[in-house]
């Protein structure tokens, strides 16, 4: 039997304990699922896929924030227990569920959106895939969302206004993208008071990733772009 | 443009800080090793001002540090009081200001006293 302590409840909440009984290559989905189905319907969670495509299901597990789907119960069990918590960072709407607006609105704040220049009268762009720009893009370009970056960032916990790994990572790959017209804009939105420059470099995020990207690298890349277009007075 | 003029300012308090540290790396080593190696025998307060009453290059290094340190500590000092203290009021810069001339001051007053 696993020992199962779950956070229910919105800011004001409790820690409850389950029983559930262990299985091979059970996931920390399955508790949750199994929770929700077979010991109390009332507990909310989110999640889609179940395959780590979606980023729906992270969650803190153990204090750590993981994509619940592709975390093993066997990887993070202490003496059978396991601590699952809400993502950290972000509001709690119930249990398991965070309210992520803020999260996507920094995005958008951070000009995380192409915008192209071409009509469709134009001819395809060609973009050499090994150019230094294509490599830089495609190093940040499998994000999809989850928010674990976000979760896990000191900076995010100490000022709630910093745009965070996710978005910061996002606007560098658009800032790579040459087909993209919004260049300045974006190293405006990302360089002002809560930008770029309010990251430590403590690589939390670059750590907890579950797609391997180095949103650290990203972000150290808008800093070195935007001090490039603050010498050249484009900023 | 408000947003613009934010991401200017943000960026080369930034471009400061790191200029800054680039030049205190490099500073701090030299202070280090000179002191390090200058009192191995033992060195008296008459025998320091010996050596720097005068030495034009001892005066332009430390002038360069003493600078160096008045640009990087209150810009680290603004850090600090956003993310711990969460003052974000133009009093702020203000009090920054007159700690980066304080350090000024101070630095170069002694720098000054050790070579006139």
């Amino acid at each position: 039997m696993l020992q199962v302590s779950v956070w229910r409840g919105a800011g004001e909440g409790r820690y409850v304990d389950y029983e559930v009984p262990r299985q091979t290559s059970q996931t920390v989905l399955d508790v949750v699922t199994y929770i929700q189905r077979r010991l109390d319907s009332t507990l909310a969670y989110r999640y889609a896929c179940r395959v780590g495509m979606c980023g729906s299901c992270a969650m803190t597990v153990n204090g750590v924030a993981r994509w619940t789907c592709r975390t093993h119960v066997s990887a993070v069990a202490k003496d059978d227990r396991v601590q699952i918590a809400p993502l950290a960072n972000l509001p709690v709407v119930r249990d398991l569920v965070t309210d992520m607006r803020e999260f996507f609105n920094k995005w958008s704040r951070a000009k995380g959106y192409y915008q192209g220049t071409r009509t469709r009268h134009d001819d395809f762009a060609a973009v050499k895939p090994q150019s230094k720009q294509a490599q830089a893009l495609q190093a940040g370009i499998e994000c999809i969302g989850c928010g674990v970056c976000y979760a896990s960032c000191d900076v995010v916990s100490w000022r709630a206004d910093y745009l965070g790994p996710a978005a910061l990572n996002r606007a560098w790959t658009l800032v790579n993208d040459v087909r993209d017209g919004a260049r300045s804009e974006r190293l405006r939105a990302v360089a002002g008071d809560a930008g770029c420059h309010s990251c430590h470099t403590h690589m939390s995020c670059t750590e907890r990733c579950p797609k391997h990207i180095s949103p650290t690298a990203s972000i150290a890349g808008l800093k070195r772009a935007t001090a490039r277009a603050a010498l050249n007075g484009e900023l | 443009m408000v947003a613009s003029s934010s991401a200017r300012h943000e960026t080369w308090l930034w471009f400061a800080q790191r200029a800054s540290a680039l030049v205190l790396a490099l500073c701090v080593v030299v202070h280090l090793i000179t002191i390090v190696y200058a009192t191995r025998g033992g060195l008296s307060g008459a025998e320091v001002l010996d050596r720097t009453r005068g030495n034009a290059a001892w005066l332009s290094f430390y002038a360069v540090f003493v600078l160096a340190v008045a640009v990087h500590v209150p810009i680290g000092l603004r850090t600090i009081a956003i993310e711990w203290l969460g003052w974000r009021s133009r009093a702020r810069d203000g009090a920054l200001i007159v700690v980066a001339v304080a350090l000024a001051v101070m630095g170069f007053a002694a720098t000054w006293g050790l070579f006139r």
